[in-house]
């Protein structure tokens, strides 16, 4: 943490919020309090320059038209870019996840994004809908990764970047795997308000931002039925 | 056209298509408004053409209102003779063929029509009046991107010049997706989601609000100058004249589905000042807003079945114990993402919350985030028993709503 309190950044509201993506802002703003760590949040619209020095940056789901202008005027901003130099935290979901990697499709056309993530998007032979479950890479110290995905894509990782997950039912990346991670970075076809189901990559995104080692733990019973409840329902496809 | 002119499949399609719809009914299968047309169209797939033929019709379709806006317009409507329409929100083709071939030959329909369905059904029933009501995210998991319903509804408008379209013009995906269409009346029914139309459809720029007002910031695209608004508790009509409107049900969401109607009616010849007596008799719509006793609880049963319409379903509920029911069954959709774009905060009044439903864990969560105190009950009966005489209001989404007005045995 740069400053006295905690700053999250949610990237482009106007753009990319079609699935509730509003909960990961929330739900880490909230976890952040309930540990008495003062937080601010920021939600920047596209036609607005974007902070480098926040601690966490959000970005969500979206439609293509709208995946493909925020990639573009993120690449032209150059605001984020410099803050995940920086060391900020960033959780990337679904569109947003594939317009941190090298190119993503959108609109029948390959367009560029970020680099952020050494990963490539095209499009599959189907679209992927439903639950989604992986067994988080082992190095986060994770429980099971649990989600709902709603995607067309398909995304190839370079060296660079490494699965956040072993894919244990649903589509994810395509290949197996879902997800990317490196650095700071995480991104993840579970997309809008994953980090419901996944308190605990909240409190990761808690700790690499503020350097503690651990948090104090809340009461997650509710989390954790509703994780019991969807992660049998991925056990037994509908 | 009478029944004697059908050609003779047709003919046989539509007695198959009651016998089977009472059939459904006799065994409790549901109110038949389904299954009869699914056998029709089976046995003469252009069914929905021959019924439609000789009918004056209008559309209705939107996100949200329809089937209260089309219960409205089939009651104005009713002013110049009788009216067939699917007046329980089945909504599809099947519906629409059930509803016509149950009442006969009618001079004029009124049919709800999913936003989908809207090409296919306006080639079928060849409408005089297609009502375009608002465009907002719902059913995550499977609807078209509401960029490209936009698109749809756009095209198939453009190649049908001849229809009389009335639209709000409120909602910019609706107003672009009227302008290919020569003739429209403009309504002003509000917009009060906004979180789709941050972008223009047309040029991709953001659109600005101010008041009432938008206006895109890249193109021409802006809000036209409605001949239909609402005005306090009324509506304004082309002439400039105010008529009040009184209503049974609840809610400013209300009115404006009124004005739409009036606007749809006026279309046909059917004056404001006729149309509205007939409009305030309405009570209740398959169970929407219907109030029951039991157990000396006052329920009220509100729909809500995507962001939008939970903001208005919290618009009209009073400061009441509130049951809040959430499944994602099929006609859900499977995503209850949607819980994240539905600030509850307006139930941080005090008043009792209960939760239940297929997904009540998904909305647990949710309220905790959103910091609202609730209790989880396991049925209907439980959430009853939970709360003392008095209002109950009840909040659910499709299959949830569905599942506790078969509890209250299939009010209506
Ligand atoms: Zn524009």
């Amino acid at each position: 943490m740069s400053t006295e309190s905690l700053r999250i950044v949610w990237i482009y509201p106007d753009l990319l919020s079609t699935y509730g993506d509003r909960g990961n802002l929330l739900i880490l703003a909230h976890r952040a309090a309930a540990r008495g760590i003062p937080v601010e949040t920021y939600e920047v619209r596209s036609d607005q320059q974007m902070p480098t020095t926040a601690d966490v940056y959000l970005i969500g789901g979206g439609e293509d038209g709208p995946q493909a202008a925020a990639a573009q005027r993120l690449i032209t901003d150059g605001g984020l870019h410099r803050a995940v130099n920086q060391g900020a935290a960033v959780l990337a979901i679904c569109a947003g996840y594939q317009l941190f990697g090298h190119s993503f499709f959108a609109k029948g056309q390959k367009c560029a994004g970020l680099g952020l993530l050494d990963l490539y998007s095209d499009r599959g032979p189907t679209r992927a809908v439903g639950e989604l479950r992986g067994d988080i890479d082992p190095r986060l110290g994770l429980p099971a990764l649990t989600g709902f995905e709603n995607h067309g894509g398909r995304t190839h990782l370079g060296p660079n970047a490494t699965p956040l997950a072993k894919v244990t039912a649903g589509i994810g990346n395509g290949d197996q795997t879902e997800g990317a991670w490196a650095g700071k970075i995480l991104g993840t076809y579970s997309h809008g308000p994953a980090l419901a189901r996944n308190p605990a990559i909240a409190d990761l995104l808690l700790r690499w931002s503020t350097g503690a080692d651990r948090l104090a733990p809340l009461d997650d019973a509710w989390a954790e039925r509703l994780r019991g409840e969807r992660l049998a329902a991925a056990a037994s496809p509908a | 056209m009478t029944d004697g002119k059908l050609p003779l499949i047709a003919k046989v399609a539509t007695t198959a298509s009651k016998t089977a719809a009472a059939l459904s009914r006799a065994a409790g299968r549901g109110d038949g408004s389904v299954i009869g047309g699914w056998i029709g169209l089976k046995i003469d797939p252009d069914l929905l053409a021959h019924l439609s033929s000789g009918r004056a019709v209008a559309l209705v379709s939107g996100t949200n209102g329809k089937t209260t806006t089309t219960r409205f317009t089939a009651a104005a409507i009713g002013v110049l003779g009788r009216v067939a329409t699917n007046s329980y929100g089945a909504n599809m083709p099947t519906g629409h063929t059930s509803a016509l071939a149950k009442e006969g030959h009618t001079p004029f329909a009124v049919l709800e029509v999913d936003e989908h369905y809207m090409a296919q059904v306006i080639e079928a029933t060849r409408p005089r009046v297609v009502a375009l009501l608002n465009l907002s995210r719902d059913q995550l998991d499977r609807a078209k991107e509401v960029a490209m319903m936009a698109q749809m509804w756009k095209t198939t408008l453009g190649q049908h010049p001849d229809i009389r379209v009335v639209a709000n013009s409120d909602d910019p995906m609706v107003v672009w997706s009227a302008s290919s269409s020569p003739q429209v009346t403009w309504f002003s029914a509000g917009q009060r989601w906004q979180d789709d139309s941050f972008v223009c459809p047309e040029s991709g720029h953001p659109i600005e609000r101010s008041g009432g007002d938008w206006w895109c910031t890249g193109c021409p695209l802006r809000r036209p100058k409605p001949q239909w608004s609402v005005e306090d508790e009324g509506v304004i009509d082309p002439r400039g004249d105010w008529h009040l409107v009184k209503l049974q049900l609840p809610g400013r969401v209300n009115i404006g589905n009124a004005a739409t109607a009036l606007a749809v009616a006026a279309e046909f010849g059917v004056r404001p000042i006729e149309a509205l007596p007939r409009l305030a008799r309405v009570t209740s719509i398959a169970g929407r807003y219907a109030q029951v006793e039991r157990d000396g609880r006052n329920i009220r049963l509100l729909l809500a079945k995507n962001p939008a319409s939970w903001l208005e379903a919290f618009d009209m509920a009073e400061q009441a114990p509130t049951l809040l029911s959430i499944n994602a069954r099929d006609p859900d959709g499977m995503d209850t993402s949607w819980l994240y774009d539905v600030d509850f905060s307006p139930l941080r009044d005090g008043r009792p919350v209960l939760i239940t439903g297929d997904r009540a864990y998904d909305l647990a969560v949710r309220l905790q985030v959103n910091q609202v105190p609730f209790r989880h009950v396991q049925s209907f009966d439980e959430a009853l028993a939970s709360v003392p005489p008095g209002r109950l209001e009840v909040i659910a989404n499709y299959t949830a709503f569905q599942d506790i007005r078969a509890e209250l045995d299939r009010v209506n």
